[in-house]
Order: C-alpha cells, then structure tokens, then sequence
C-alpha cells in the first residue's frame, strides 16, 4: 500500500498502540498532523508548550508500561522538547519523540527553523535517527520503538525532514527486529545468581537496597515476595520508591541524601549489600570513598553492564533483566538446602530497631503555621495512599518522597536523575491520562509549578482533574536551605517576590482555586479537592517558611555523617 | 595507562560523532582515532587510541558497547597485537640536507613519494615510536609540514575483530 510519509508516521503509531501523543504543530509537522486529523485511534494532547509535551509523555510511560510518544515541530519546537527529553533520558524512561525538520534540500542552510536536531539531543537520547526517505519511516518507527522499550530504556527521537513526511512510499511495517549492534543481555548468568544466593544466605547483616530498574522492569512483585522471604531489611532509592510497600516493617525508608537514618546506616555497616536496578548515585551514598572505606560484599543486579562497577566495585556482577534475575534468584531459593543465617539477622534487625527508634522523621508539628509535612501526612491520608503522586523540584519533592508511604509501583512520578522543575504538573496531565479515573496529587512549589504553569490550560482543555498542592513557601526552599546550612544565611536570589494569587490563577484558567492558612484547615481542604472528581483543584498552602528538610547528609560527606534535625547543627 | 581499543560501528552517518561526543562528554581522552569503512562497506572500523586507569578503561569500553550503532569492541592491546601509523613528512632539502634526508629516509625505511628542488616529502610507516624517533633523528627545523593517520591496530594470530 503506498502512503505519505506523514500517513505512515501515523500508521506506525496505531500499529505500536498509542492511545496519546503529546504535541504542539508547526511548519515542519504540518503533514503528519494533517495525517493525524484524519484519523481517530491515535489521539493527541495539545500542549502549551513542547517541554510539557515531553514531561506528560514521559509520565505516560512513567506510570503504565507502554511508551510514551511526543511529536514537536523543527527548530525552537525540538529546542523547546530537551530539557523533556534529558529528563527521561537520566530516568531511563521508554520515549519516542517524533520531531519534524526541514526540507532534505533545506538542511545545512540554516533555514528558518532549522536545527541539528540530532545533534542537540544526541548526548541525551538513547538512540536518534533522521529519516531521509519515506521507505525508511516504518522500519526507523518500529526500530524506535524497540530500542526505547528494551535492554535499559530511555528516549529515541526520530527526525523527520518536512519533505519525506509529504513523499509518498509503499508502506509495510516489520514484524520485528533485528539489529546486529543491539542485543541487550536479558538473562543473567546462572553461576553469579548462584554466588549472589550463597553470600546472602551467609550474610550476617544483609541489606537490600533497590532503585528504578525495579519499577521500569515491572519486578516490584517478585522482588516484594522474595524480600518477605529472606526477611532481609530493604530501601528503595528516590527512582524506586514503590518498588517494595512502604507501610511493611521490612522496609527501612528511603536511602541517601534526605533518606532516613536506618536506612543509611544499614547500607554503610551491612556485610552484604544486595542492589536492584539502582546505581549507586551521589545523592544516594554520598562520597563513595567513604562507602567504600567499610567492608561490605556487593551484588549488583542491573541491566546495563556500564552502570556496574562505575562508583562502587561490585563483588558479584549480574547483568540482566532485574525481573527474570530476581525470579531466577527465588527460584533457587527455593531449590536451595544452604541455611540462612537467621541468628545474625535477628541481631541485626535489633541493631537496626535501635536506629529506628531514633525516629528520625518526626518533626514539630504547628496550629498556627502549616508544616509541609503534615500536608503530605493528611494527603496520604486522605487519598487512602493509593494516589498518584507526581513532584516537582526542592523541598517539597523530597517531604513527598519522604511522607507520603507508596506501596505500589508507578505510583511517585519525579525528576530523579535530571532534578527537572517543572515536571510536576506535566507529569500529573500523563498520568490522570494513562489513569482517568485514579486519583492524582501534583505536590510542587510556588517555583517550580511556575515553570510550567500554562499547562493549567491543557488541563482545561482535555478535563484532566489533578489536584495541585502548592507547598508556597515563598522561597526557592531548597536553595534556601543550602544557604542557610553552607552559604552564611545569604539568601542570593532564593526569595521570589511578587507571586501571583494562585487560587485566582487556576481560576483565571477556569478551575477551583483554594487557597489554605491554618493547619486546622488542610485536611479539610484536601478532602475538599479529592471529593471533586470533575475538577482540577488548585490548593495553595501557605507553608512555614524557614522548614528545611532533614535528614540530611551534606554533598560530599559519607552517609553515616547525617545531620538529624535543626537541632544537631 | 595507554590502550588501544578496536570496534567495528555500522556505517551510518552521524556514527563518528557518537563515539567522539561519548569521549567529550564523559571527559575520556583520545590520543588517536581513525576510522574507514571495512570491506563489508556497511561497517566501519575505528581505533581509538586513549589513556586511562583500569577502571576508566573499563567504563570506556562498556560505553562504547552501549552505543546502539556499535557492534563489537575489543581493547587489542590487552594481548599480542600490531599497530601500525602512516606519517607523510614534508622536509627542506636543499645542499647537504638533500643528502642527509634521503640518507635518514632510507635508515627508517620510509620512502620519497614526492621531490621538488628544494624538498621532499617522506613517506614512513611504523608503530608510533618509529615515527617519534625519525623526528626526532632529523633536524627539526627542516620540517615544513607533518600529518600522522593516527594509529590502526589489529590482534595478532587467532584474535580476529569481525562480525
Ligand atoms: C529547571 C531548574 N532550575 C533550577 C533548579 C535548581 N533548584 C533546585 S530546587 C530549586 C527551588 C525550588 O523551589 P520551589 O519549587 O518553590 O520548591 P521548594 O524547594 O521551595 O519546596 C531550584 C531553583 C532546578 N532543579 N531545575
Ligand atoms: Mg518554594
């Protein structure tokens, strides 16, 4: 059958069974959207600005296991989609962006709105190509498709020169494919699972510290059954939150930079330290050198062989699929006549009580002012736990993270390689998309949601009733806090002035608006929102000040050097 | 320490960039890199000549893996192998340097491909020491002009980099 190149741009996308794609028209994607309009299975999201196109596809994928798919025009419309698209890329999340160029004779002089595209986004893209004939447009489709959803994910662009979309070719779409330079080791190698076995059942301080490869290869049930078995204590990292319930005594909270104390003590003083999916981040464990100052046995399980041994040598390298590793790892388990050493591991768990009741998350809770933490404690409450949370960047990312207890994958949605502002509210449009009718928290700051905010639009647009809890602080918190703690108090440039009343803003747009003072008044604000299914709610908190976010291990510092709470300065 | 890293990379425009934006970018340093297509023309093979700790090479090969148009690394200095560099020298050669050139050409083995009445240009083959030494044998200040291809590298006996 012969088609535009347009019209199989879309085929391609209807074969891959894209309900949503996220974008913004212009010269160089006129085709493809003329070819859109005259179809009805792929429906697109009309955007105020390509960066939320990118951010709300990425949460598509983010919170379901499909790929999320963006489609931008040339020039500033490719611009405008990096900082979405090295979002994903530092996540490791499954995207194929469609991105319209000019003409093939146009290229190369510097025509109106011409950019290298591939170029630019090379450094933070998996994998990018520039279709230069219309024969090549369904297999290039389905080769981006494979590539974003394999091996380690991430985003794959695909640049489209206006002509090639308006030519016509026969169009076919493979069945599958294959590549000679791509085939990503699934499976891991029996004999290092069987030595991974061995050294957790002698630990006798095991711990278990898991990050987003547990949530991007759907493992948090396998690795949920196996932990319980082991009863071995276990973290999950900002990526991974989710990957293990958060509400079960194993579970030691998060690790690192603002993780909880137990869970950073257990990681430096375990003796065999078990790692999903993570990767051994900065802001995870610190100054590695201090890490690796304490004697410890490594297992890394991972699918991507250069993210092992990269900060921290790892004893037991497993390459594969955290999946089919950790269903592979319980299988022999089960097989296994090796004992566990349980009498260790209850002296452990009593040495890890003892750093838990430390309690290290507790804080001074106010009736006259709101303290962040109570908002995001009444939110988990009042939203039964089971919402989707997404946040943007600072302080209040990190209470969310911190207090709102995720119990199921795919359910925290936030920049964690990137630290992106602006991602909170994207993020909530793809996720209530993939999910009409879950409940869905957008948690940011006066800030952040400002980098981003005629989204509220696209919300109006497409019903798309999140809630908004605007933790205002009036200050750049967590830029702030940093000053505070490092720079002498000298606030340089973290104190934003002139905000908007942001109550009368999401109503300007068309939604409710409400803005909360008193701590009397959150819950009730909050049930409020959530009561209303039809609406996107805006709720402005107006939040202490000066709360900084603790625990908290310095940049640099080793894990274990933690400051607790204001008092320990 | 110095490696030298052979991989074969689909043929595919933009191929060079990824792999010379991968060194950028994470900072790994290149000494030499030289690439062609191999006689299968939809390959291309690239030797990439770099420094760095163990681990830095480690990661340095692991990354190049990882690129989807990279279809297979080998760090050939690791065991037996041969490197070979081209250098074309253009040198004054006039009176008694006339003589004296051609003589260190011939001791180097290298040959004239081309002479006019006042210079030659040499043509030298050798590991990169060889090359190293000729300029440093001649009197430097008779050099117009170098180019070196940069060292190729391929494995001795039974290690073979193909598909
Ligand atoms: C695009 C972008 N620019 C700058 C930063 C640096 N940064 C990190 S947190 C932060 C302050 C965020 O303020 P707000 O959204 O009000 O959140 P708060 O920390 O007050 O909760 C800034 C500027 C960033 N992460 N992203
Ligand atoms: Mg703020």
């Amino acid at each position: 059958m012969v088609l535009t190149g347009a019209e199989i741009v879309i085929r391609c996308l209807q074969e891959e069974k894209v309900d949503y794609v996220f974008g913004y028209p212009g010269g160089a994607v006129l085709f493809i959207y003329d070819a859109l309009f005259q179809q009805e299975k792929v429906r697109h999201i009309l955007v105020r600005h390509e960066q939320a196109a990118i951010h709300a596809a990425d949460a598509y994928a983010r919170s379901t296991e499909t790929v999320g798919v963006a489609l931008v025009t040339s020039g500033p419309g490719a611009t405008n989609a990096v900082t979405g698209i090295a979002t994903a890329y530092c996540d490791s999340i499954p995207m194929v962006i469609i991105s319209g160029q000019v003409p093939t004779a146009a290229i190369g002089q510097d025509a109106f709105q011409e950019v290298d595209t591939v170029g630019i986004t090379r450094p933070c893209v998996k994998h990018n190509f520039l279709v230069k004939d219309p024969a090549d447009i369904a297999a290039t489709i389905k080769k981006a498709f494979h590539l974003a959803k394999t091996g380690r994910p991430g985003p794959v662009l695909v640049d489209i020169p206006k002509d090639v979309s308006a030519q016509s070719a026969e169009y076919h779409y493979p069945k599958s494919v294959e590549m000679r330079s791509y085939n990503p080791v699934v499976k891991g190698h029996q004999g290092q699972i069987k030595k991974a076995l061995k050294l957790l059942l002698e630990a006798k301080r095991p711990m278990i510290y898991t990050g987003g490869g547990v949530i991007l290869s759907d493992a948090a049930a396998p690795l949920t059954k196996l932990v319980r078995k082991l009863g071995m204590p276990i973290t999950n990292t900002l990526m991974g939150l989710g990957g293990y319930p958060a509400t079960d005594k194993q579970y030691l909270g998060m690790p690192g930079m603002h993780g909880t104390y137990e869970a950073n003590m257990s990681m430096h003083f375990s003796d065999v330290l078990l790692a999903v999916g993570a990767r051994f981040d900065d802001r995870v464990i610190g100054d590695p050198a201090h890490f690796a100052a304490e004697p410890r046995k490594i297992i890394h399980i991972d699918i991507d062989p250069s993210s092992i041994s990269k900060r921290v040598k790892v004893d037991v390298p497993i390459v594969g699929d955290v999946k089919e590793v950790l269903e592979e790892l319980a299988r022999l388990l089960d097989e296994s006549k090796h004992e566990q050493d349980t009498v260790s591991l209850a002296t452990w768990w009593k040495q890890i009580d003892e750093w838990r009741s430390r309690d290290c998350m507790k804080y001074k809770n106010s009736d006259e002012i709101i303290k962040p933490q109570y908002v995001i404690e009444k939110l988990w409450e009042v939203t039964g736990g089971d919402a989707f949370v997404t946040s943007d960047v600072g302080q209040h990312q990190m209470w969310a993270a911190q207090y709102y207890k995720f119990d199921k994958p795919r359910r925290w949605l936030n920049s964690g390689g990137l630290g992106t502002m602006g991602v909170g509210m994207p993020y909530a449009m793809g996720a209530q998309l993939a999910h009409p009718d879950a409940q869905v928290a957008c948690v940011t700051g006066e800030a952040s949601i400002q980098m981003n905010i005629q989204e509220l639009s696209t919300c109006k647009q497409f019903r798309l009733p999140i809630k908004i809890c605007n933790l205002n602080n009036r200050y750049l918190g967590m830029v702030r806090q940093w000053q505070e703690l490092f720079h002498g108090g000298r606030y340089s440039e973290s104190y934003m002035d002139s905000l908007p009343d942001f109550a009368k803003l999401a109503e300007a747009y068309g939604h409710i608006g409400i803005r909360v003072d008193r701590p009397a008044d959150v819950e009730g604000a909050l049930r409020e929102a959530f009561s209303r299914k039809n609406d996107l709610v805006f709720l402005d908190f107006q939040i202490d000040q000066t709360e900084n976010v603790y625990p908290m291990v310095q940049g640099g510092k080793g894990l274990t050097e933690m400051i607790l709470s204001a008092e320990d300065l | 320490m110095r490696h030298v890293i052979a991989l074969l990379i689909e043929n595919e425009s933009g191929a060079l960039s990824r792999v010379s934006g991968l060194f950028s970018a994470r900072g790994y340093n290149i000494e030499s890199l030289t690439v062609a297509p191999t006689e299968d023309a939809s390959l291309s093979r690239m030797t990439i000549v770099t420094t760095g700790s163990d681990d830095i090479i480690e990661q340095i090969t692991k990354q190049l893996n990882k690129l989807v148009d990279v279809v297979k690394v080998v760090d050939i200095s690791e065991s037996a192998h041969v490197e070979r560099e081209l250098m074309l020298i253009k040198v004054r050669a006039t009176g008694k340097d006339r003589e004296e050139m051609k003589r260190m050409a011939d001791i180097f083995r290298g040959r004239i491909i081309d002479a006019t009445d006042s210079s030659y240009i040499i043509e030298l083959t050798g590991n990169q020491t060889k090359l190293d030494s000729f300029i440093g044998a001649i009197d430097t200040t008779l050099i117009l002009e170098t180019v070196r291809s940069g060292i190729v590298g391929i494995g001795r006996g039974d290690r073979i980099l193909k598909l």
